[in-house]
Order: C-alpha cells, then sequence, then structure tokens
C-alpha cells in the first residue's frame, strides 16, 4: 500500500533521479564533498517520503498534485545575453540604506546584481555557496542542521538540489541597524522550472539584525520554488525576518523557515503572501533555550484560484518562552486559504506563554478558508490559547463609516485595509514596514483609496 | 420650508412594525428632544434618519431640505447634512480617528465641489475642536473608538460632529453611560454647534441632558408615534410623573379619536 503511494506521489521520479545524477556530476556539488553525504541521504529520503497526499494530517487542506505531477528542470545559464536579468529590472527592488542586498536569479546567486556589506566587524552576509567552499567552519555546524529532510519532503527536495541562497552571518554583539534585502526573481520561462534556494542565517550572541526575504517573479511561465531558510539565534540575539511571496499566479511556491532560537533570544517572523498559484508557508520555530521569546506574524491575500496554506509549528521545549501567532487572511475569487496552528509544549516547558490567532475575512462566496488549531501540551503550568474568526466585512462598521459620508467602496476599502494594518502594526516602524504597507495596498485594488493616509 | 419635515412614518424591522405613523417637523436654529420609554421608537427614528438600510419603510414620507431623505443612502444622506451621533459607537481598529475624519470631511467636501483639505489644513482644524471637547491630543492617532471608555466614545462622537458641521444633528442617547462631568463636556460641544441654520434632535431617556442642552420643543414618543408635544417644561413634567401618565392620556386621546 505504502509503495503505491510512493510512486503515485512522484510520479516523476525518473525525471528527479535523472537531475540529481547530473547534478553529482556537476561543478558545483564537486566542490563541496563535505556535503555530498547529505545530499544523498536527503535524496533517499525524497524518494521514500515522495510527495505528500491530502491522507497527510498537515497536508489535509493542500493538494500538492499539481507539483509532484509536474516536470521541472532545474534552470540553465541562459545562452543568450539578452535573457540575462539587468539591473533596470532590479530598480524597483532597490531600497536606500541597506546593509546589503544579494540578488538571486533562479535561485543561483547573481553577483553583479547583489550589493555586499561595507566590511564590518565579522559580518558576512554572501551565497551560501561560495561559503561552503570558503568558510566551511562557519557552515557545517549548522546547515541542514535545523530544517529535517528525513520527514519533510520539501525539505529533502531543497537540501539534495539547492544550487545556492544567502548566507548570513552576524557575529557576536553586532547590533546592525540596516536591513539585509535578499532579493529571489523568478524569471519563468516556456518550460516548468524548479529553483531550490537555500539560506543559512547565524546570529550569533546578543546580536540584531533585520532580514527580508522577497520573492518575485520577472516573467510569466508555470515553475516552483521550494525555499528553506534556516535560522539560528543565538543567546539574547534580537532577529526580525519578514518573507514577502508575490510571484505571479502561475507560480507554486512551497517555503520552510526553520529557526532555532537560544536562550533569552528574540525571532519576529513576519509572512506577507500575495502570489503564486499553490503555496505552503511553513513556519517552524524552535524555543530551545529558556525564556525565548517568538512573534509570528503574517497577512496572506488571496484572488482568483490561489490557494495560500499556513503551517505553523511551534515547539517549546524550554520554560519562560512565550510565542504568539497572528494571521490575517484576506480572500476574494475563488481563493483558498489554510491556517493549520501547530503549537508544542513539552514536558519541562513550565510558565509556557503561547497564543494563537487567526482571523479571515471572506470577500467573495466562493472563497474557502480552513483553519486548524493543534494544540499538543505535556507541561502542566503553561499558558496556551487560541482563536479563529471567519467573516465577512462587518455590516456595523460600514454602515458608521457611511453614515460620516463615505462611500460604499471607500468605506469597504478603509476597512479592508484596517484589516490588513493588524498585521503591519506587529512590524516595527520603519522602511521595511513602509515598503511593506505598499505591496500590502497593490494587492488589495479595493483599499486603493485609503493609500493617501499611509 | 423646513429643515426635516416628517410625515406619517411607518417603518419595520424583520417584519416587525415599530413606528406607527410617526410625524415630526423641525425647523433650522430649532433644538427638538424626542423622550420616550424603552421600545418606543427613539433609536428606530435615528437608524431611518441616518438611513439604516435594516429598516424598511412602508409608509409615509420623509424631506430634508424639500428633498426626498428616504431615497438616499447613507453615504448620501451624511453628505446632504445629516448626523446620528450613535448610541453604540463603533469600534473600528487599525483606522485612525484622524485619518477617518479627513477621509470624511472630505467626501462631504467633495459631494458639494469644494476642494478636499490635506494635513496641514485638517489638522490644525481638528486640534481646535478637540480643545472643545477637552480631548487629548493622543486622540488623533488612535484607532476609532478602539479601547475608548464609554465616555470617551461618546465624545467621540461630538467632535465628530463639530468637524463635520451637519444641518441636522441626531444625538441618539448620547447621555447614556456619562457620568455628570463628561454629561457637561458633551453638552458644551453640542451647545457650540447651536446655530440659526442647524437643527439638533436630541433622544434621550432621561431629562437630564437637557438641563444642560435645552431644547426649544420636547415631544413624547410612545408606540411609534408622537403623543404629545410641548416646550422645555414638557421634560420636566415626564421626569417627576414618569411616561405612565402620558401614555394613559395618550390612549384616552387614541380612544376619542
Amino acid at each position: 500500500m505504502e509503495r503505491t503511494n510512493v510512486s503515485t506521489a512522484i510520479q516523476q521520479l525518473p525525471s528527479y533521479l535523472e537531475a540529481f545524477l547530473q547534478l553529482q556530476q556537476s561543478p558545483v556539488h564537486r566542490q563541496e564533498p563535505w556535503f555530498r553525504g547529505m545530499r544523498e541521504d536527503a535524496f533517499a529520503s525524497f524518494c521514500q517520503l515522495g510527495f505528500p497526499t491530502v491522507h497527510d494530517e498537515n497536508w489535509r487542506f493542500t493538494n500538492v498534485a499539481p507539483i509532484a505531477q509536474t516536470t521541472f528542470h532545474l534552470p540553465e545559464i541562459p545562452e543568450d545575453e539578452r535573457d540575462a536579468v539587468t539591473e533596470g529590472d532590479v530598480a524597483p527592488y532597490r531600497l536606500e540604506d541597506l546593509a546589503a542586498q544579494l540578488v538571486f536569479v533562479n535561485g543561483r546567486y547573481a553577483p553583479g546584481l547583489s550589493r555586499l556589506p561595507v566590511a564590518h566587524k565579522g559580518l558576512q552576509v554572501s551565497s551560501l555557496a561560495e561559503a561552503m567552499l570558503k568558510e566551511r567552519d562557519k557552515v557545517e555546524p549548522h546547515l541542514a542542521c535545523y530544517a529535517d529532510s528525513s520527514k519533510e519532503a520539501f525539505t529533502a527536495l531543497n537540501t539534495a538540489f539547492f544550487e545556492d541562497g544567502a548566507f548570513v552571518f552576524l557575529p557576536r554583539g553586532l547590533a546592525l541597524h540596516e536591513p539585509i534585502y535578499l532579493l529571489y526573481l523568478n524569471t519563468g520561462g516556456a518550460t516548468p522550472q524548479i529553483a531550490n534556494p537555500r539560506n543559512l542565517i547565524v546570529a550569533g550572541e546578543n546580536s540584531q539584525a533585520t532580514i527580508l526575504e522577497d520573492y518575485v517573479s520577472l516573467g510569466a511561465g508555470v515553475s516552483f520554488s521550494n525555499v528553506v531558510t534556516e535560522v539560528v539565534a543565538g543567546e539574547q540575539a534580537v532577529l526580525h525576518h519578514y518573507r514577502i511571496e508575490r510571484e505571479s499566479t502561475d507560480v507554486f511556491h512551497v517555503s520552510t523557515l526553520c529557526i532555532e532560537q537560544g536562550r533569552s533570544s528574540t525571532v519576529n517572523s513576519h509572512s506577507v503572501l500575495t502570489g503564486g498559484v499553490l503555496v505552503r508557508n511553513n513556519i517552524q520555530p524552535l524555543l530551545a533555550g529558556e525564556g525565548g521569546n517568538c512573534l509570528i506574524n503574517g497577512l496572506f491575500i488571496g484572488n482568483g484560484r490561489q490557494h495560500l496554506d499556513n503551517y505553523m509549528k511551534v515547539e517549546h521545549r524550554s520554560a519562560h518562552c512565550a510565542s504568539h501567532q497572528f494571521y490575517n487572511g484576506i480572500l476574494d475569487g475563488e481563493s483558498h486559504g489554510v491556517f493549520h496552528g501547530r503549537i508544542l509544549v513539552c514536558k519541562g516547558a513550565q510558565q509556557t506563554d503561547s497564543k494563537q490567532t487567526n482571523r479571515n475575512l471572506l470577500l467573495s462566496d466562493t472563497a474557502q478558508m480552513d483553519t486548524k488549531p493543534q494544540l499538543e501540551i505535556f507541561a502542566d503550568d503553561v499558558k496556551c490559547t487560541h482563536g479563529a474568526t471567519i467573516g465577512q466585512i462587518d455590516e456595523e462598521a460600514l454602515f458608521y463609516l457611511r453614515s460620516r459620508g463615505l462611500d460604499e467602496a471607500a468605506a469597504k476599502g478603509l476597512l479592508l485595509f484596517a484589516f490588513a494594518s493588524e498585521c503591519l502594526e506587529r512590524m516595527n516602524p520603519g522602511p521595511i514596514r513602509n515598503y511593506l504597507a505598499k505591496i500590502i495596498m497593490r494587492a488589495l485594488p479595493q483599499a486603493k483609496q485609503s493609500e493617501a493616509g499611509l | 420650508m423646513s429643515l426635516l419635515e416628517i410625515r406619517n412614518l411607518h417603518a419595520t424591522i424583520e417584519n416587525h412594525e415599530i413606528l406607527k405613523g410617526l410625524s415630526l417637523t423641525v425647523n433650522a436654529g430649532e433644538v427638538h428632544s424626542i423622550m420616550g420609554p424603552n421600545g418606543s421608537g427613539k433609536s428606530t427614528l435615528a437608524q431611518v434618519l441616518a438611513r439604516r438600510e435594516n429598516y424598511v419603510v412602508t409608509e409615509g414620507e420623509v424631506l430634508l431640505d424639500g428633498k426626498d431623505l428616504l431615497a438616499m443612502k447613507p453615504e448620501d444622506a451624511a453628505c446632504e447634512g445629516i448626523f446620528m451621533a450613535f448610541q453604540y459607537p463603533i469600534e473600528i481598529a487599525g483606522i485612525s480617528n484622524v485619518y477617518f475624519l479627513r477621509a470624511a470631511l472630505n467626501a462631504i467636501r467633495k459631494y458639494h465641489g469644494k476642494k478636499e483639505l490635506d494635513a496641514m489644513d485638517f489638522i490644525p482644524f481638528y486640534k481646535e475642536k478637540m480643545k472643545l471637547l477637552e480631548v487629548d491630543e493622543s486622540f488623533m492617532t488612535r484607532s476609532v473608538n478602539e479601547g475608548f471608555s464609554g465616555g470617551e466614545k461618546k465624545r467621540n462622537e461630538i467632535l465628530q460632529m463639530a468637524l463635520l458641521e451637519p444641518k441636522l444633528a441626531i444625538l441618539d442617547e448620547t447621555d447614556s453611560g456619562l457620568d455628570i462631568d463628561a454629561m457637561r463636556i458633551v453638552a458644551n460641544g453640542v451647545n457650540a454647534m447651536r446655530s440659526p441654520d442647524r437643527a439638533i434632535i436630541v433622544i434621550t431617556h432621561y431629562q437630564r441632558l437637557l438641563d444642560y442642552i435645552v431644547p426649544d420643543f420636547v415631544h413624547v414618543l410612545i408606540d411609534g408615534r408622537i403623543v404629545k408635544s410641548g416646550g422645555k417644561e414638557l421634560a420636566l413634567t415626564l421626569e417627576e410623573q414618569g411616561y405612565v401618565g402620558v401614555e394613559a392620556e395618550a390612549s384616552v386621546t387614541a380612544v376619542a379619536v
């Protein structure tokens, strides 16, 4: 029975196998022999696990058959110079006052488009592939240590195939004021491509930084972005991590953010999903040290036939940790949203303070939302709350605004904007928040009239 | 021409008739108080005038400055000069007072073909009104009514009224839940708005507010109809004798008719 499942789950196995064998011969992989075993193991687990099906509890609401049934190719280097991404293409994604900006095209590092940080007491922001080669001592203790390839097929696929991604290393005590912007461009194309960006963020003890991952399409065409980001936050470190998914609506996007938090560290994860046709957003913090604090904040805006699935797995392994999840969804058209929030409180994780809130607005009769809290508590002195709402625009509030002179469209727009703003307000004020506010406004044409008020 | 002319108004909600032939004339410059027991239709009247769509008018007409108010949407009524201070103001998280009010004022200005105000012009005007209602300037950036105390919400309603400068303001039990200090502040705000070209309808259950906002006329609303009208002294009589006497009188009148 299981064998049948596997074979149906990876219908395209021969093509993955062929690609993997080819990759093993490629120069990229020969440069890092120490990681070769990891890749082979990951590929073996991928073959064994197969793509998940809706029979898998964690994938109940999301059918990844469209991914499993498509033959994807690893991106090739464009032969024609004219196909290359230019400075002009990147111009809309430049921000002032950044510590660094790395640009990746279809998962491949684009040094010509990237802006490296100025030399800064041990700060490193670079291509991961390069770091694996030159800074093995910094990378090896962490890479593939937090994202589990033995249980997650998409993580295994990424580990087996990733070509590059960002490596951020914050030395002990460094508080970086300017954000680090990681930009992932998807050029699309005639044949379906798969990119496997792999990021590793190592925040040393008592360091601080803001990191933005932004996934963008430059062209149309079916493709698959399969992202894994591993974050390790040392004792007392403070990280603000932002992720934007705004690829075109023919892109499959699965991203997994695995965070391991040390003692008294703070990680704030903010996700904004507006793009992609089939999106799975995994956020998985592990509160390993005592007194850790994490905020998991998100907004997803669906339209058309978009499917946006948010899967949270927060693991409290130590005492005195807090985790607060807030996800807001706005669904129009025939879009389908999912929020699955797991909170696992291990034995001994006393004084855990965990909260989960998922609020959803359905703007059409055909939009759909599934929300599922899942609390597994093995400690006896904890505070865990969860709540979810699914509703339409509040008629009372609408009347209130209209009774003051705003027409129905403007009043609705204002209420939508307000609903989306709940997510913005949990972000630190500053240029990244303003940048996200603009992206959200573009994704909510109904709220356009409110833009002037930003 | 009267500012507001209500003739034989019948209104229902969920097929339940609340207003049963109400008539009332209000001229510019006048303050009218509508008093009555709970369930008599006071709030329904306010909601119908503010054009709440849940209430269905089955008979009668309402003219605002000669225009058919019942044909207007809530936003049109607001732009034509109707303002209702809500009995239970709505909390709206994520929209600041300053943003909301500028948007509202500009919607009304636009309707009248006037230039919209930018933040630079608007804020001094807003601050001036805030002083009148004795509210802290932090009000501006707080979300609309969110986390406000009962008194703050009511002051915010009157503050909105002061900014939007309606032709006809309807205060729906603005005194409910107010302590004596808050009531004085709210009443000062309302009194500052009295003008020869504006009318105010004060809906209340109790007479106390009318010590501060002295009406020109008092009407008693019972079972969906105005059964008695008089001057400000009628409010005092009601306070002493309750609605029972008027009710009995009304039913006698009704029988006699």
